[in-house]
């Protein structure tokens, strides 16, 4: 189990608990999180489930795999901490993790 | 006015199954797909990925996957409208007329949406100010290359599209290519030729830059492109186009007075058949308590879907349900011979 929070483009922010396991965009579908659309449902197709990991936590999640790096050309605005949070699976040491939700997902 | 007793939108794999199910029962379909080929999500997102949960089929492809289903509706006619969006869906006493961006109009008592997650449009510029140049000055598809020719066009991406294009454009224009990393997802030989280029001077390469803003009155006349570490250039352009690939968007079927929760359509698990009478959804675009997005349920709806179909499109005839190995009538159909 770890809090995540997430932060959405208006700064609202949604702190959840997320079950280990789950991904943290799973965790933002899951409990209505608006701004992650996730169309392909996980898939690693889409790029519509994209966020902002903060600095701190970047280096922390587990490294992209091959594809990812692909599917963020596609994303909205990315930048050099986007990630697609489909990606992002959930343990206790990511307890705390911070994702900013981009404006749009297209 | 094209009449029919069933208009399927969308042509990827459940709408493909969906018409197998109509033509088997006896009755006529078309199907239109705003893609410019048969697939949907499997021929568009996923192509040369692994499936392994299709029924009876340890693994394929996207692209295996359509094949199949293409084949497995070889013994029908099935009319295929493609690079077509259903914009219209209005109600004509017991019809549907159904008209797309196109201007071709169905006459049908049945629709059945089966359209993923919506249509697939190019995804574009997060500039707010693209807008107004859009089809002027910027694009996200070529149709006319001519208009380009010795103009500056500068070309945002770094897939085969975007690499393809600015190769070929570079023979009569002047090319800037900006892409947001390094590394390119393109073909080799292309991601090579394009590096041939820029050593000829043929093309100019910006990696690591997006776009940050543009300017011009009537035609687009610069863009400001800005680096990770906040450097900006300035390029003097007379085109944008922009390659990023596509996204779904619900488009139209949002209009149709349809009930609509998070981009999926509520239906009844009988025929399903959404709150309005004639117009069913199937596949990943559908809702009803415990639904799966899974390939193998759009089967199941839309088998379902097509028996709904028949009472509407036959109303003086009965249904009568058959096996494929053993009905005479469905053989006939499939062109297989009978025992």
């Amino acid at each position: 189990m770890a809090k995540i929070t997430y932060i959405t483009h208006d700064n609202q922010n949604h702190t959840i608990e997320v079950q280990n396991g789950l991904s943290v965009m799973e965790g933002a579908v899951q409990n209505d999180i608006p701004g992650i659309d996730a169309d392909c449902g996980g898939g690693m197709a889409c790029a519509t489930c994209h966020v902002y990991v903060k600095e701190e936590w970047f280096d922390k999640i587990s490294a992209k795999e091959d594809g990812e790096e692909d599917m963020l050309d596609m994303a909205f605005e990315p930048k050099k901490n986007s990630r697609l949070s489909c990606q992002i699976i959930v343990s206790d040491e990511l307890d705390g993790l911070i994702v900013n939700i981009p404006s749009k997902q297209g | 006015m094209i009449k029919t007793d069933a208009l399927i939108i969308g042509a990827g794999p459940t709408g493909l199954f969906t018409a197998h199910q109509l033509k088997l029962i006896g009755l006529e379909c078309e199907i239109v797909d705003n893609l410019d080929k048969i697939g949907g999500q499997c021929i568009e997102l996923y192509p040369d990925k692994p499936i392994y949960d299709i029924p009876a089929v340890p693994e394929c492809t996207g692209e295996e996957l359509t094949n199949n289903l293409i084949n497995q509706l070889k013994p029908f006619d099935i009319k295929f409208h493609l690079n077509e969006r259903v914009d219209e869906v209005k109600k004509d006493n017991d019809n549907w007329i159904v008209k797309t961006n196109n201007n071709t109009t169905f006459l049908t008592p049945n629709v059945i949406i089966a359209g993923g997650v919506g249509s697939f449009e190019p995804r574009k510029f997060p500039i707010k100010d693209c807008e107004k140049f859009e089809n002027k000055s910027i694009f996200y598809s070529i149709r006319n290359k001519k208009i380009f020719e010795n103009k500056t066009v500068t070309i945002f991406g770094g897939g085969d599209s975007a690499l393809d294009w600015a190769v070929e454009l570079s023979k009569n224009s002047k090319i800037n290519l900006i892409h947001r990393r390094e590394e390119f997802r393109a073909a080799q030989a292309t991601v090579d030729k394009v590096y041939e280029l820029v050593k000829e001077g043929k093309i100019s390469l910006f990696t690591r830059y997006q776009m940050a803003s543009i300017k011009g009155e009537n035609t687009l006349e610069s863009i400001d492109i800005k680096s990770d570490d906040k450097n900006v250039k300035t390029l003097k352009t007379d085109y944008a186009l922009g390659f990023f690939g596509l996204i779904m968007q619900l488009g139209p079927i949002a209009n149709w007075g349809l009930n609509i929760d998070k981009k999926t359509v509520e239906v009844d698990t009988e025929k399903f058949e959404t709150n309005q009478k004639g117009i069913y959804a199937v596949g990943d675009i559908c809702n009803y308590p415990g639904k799966l997005k899974l390939i193998l349920s759009g089967f199941h709806e839309g088998a379902l879907a097509a028996r709904a179909c028949f009472k509407l499109a036959r109303p003086n005839e009965k249904y009568r349900f058959e096996f494929t190995t053993s009905s005479k009538t469905l053989k006939d159909r499939l062109g297989v011979k009978s025992d």
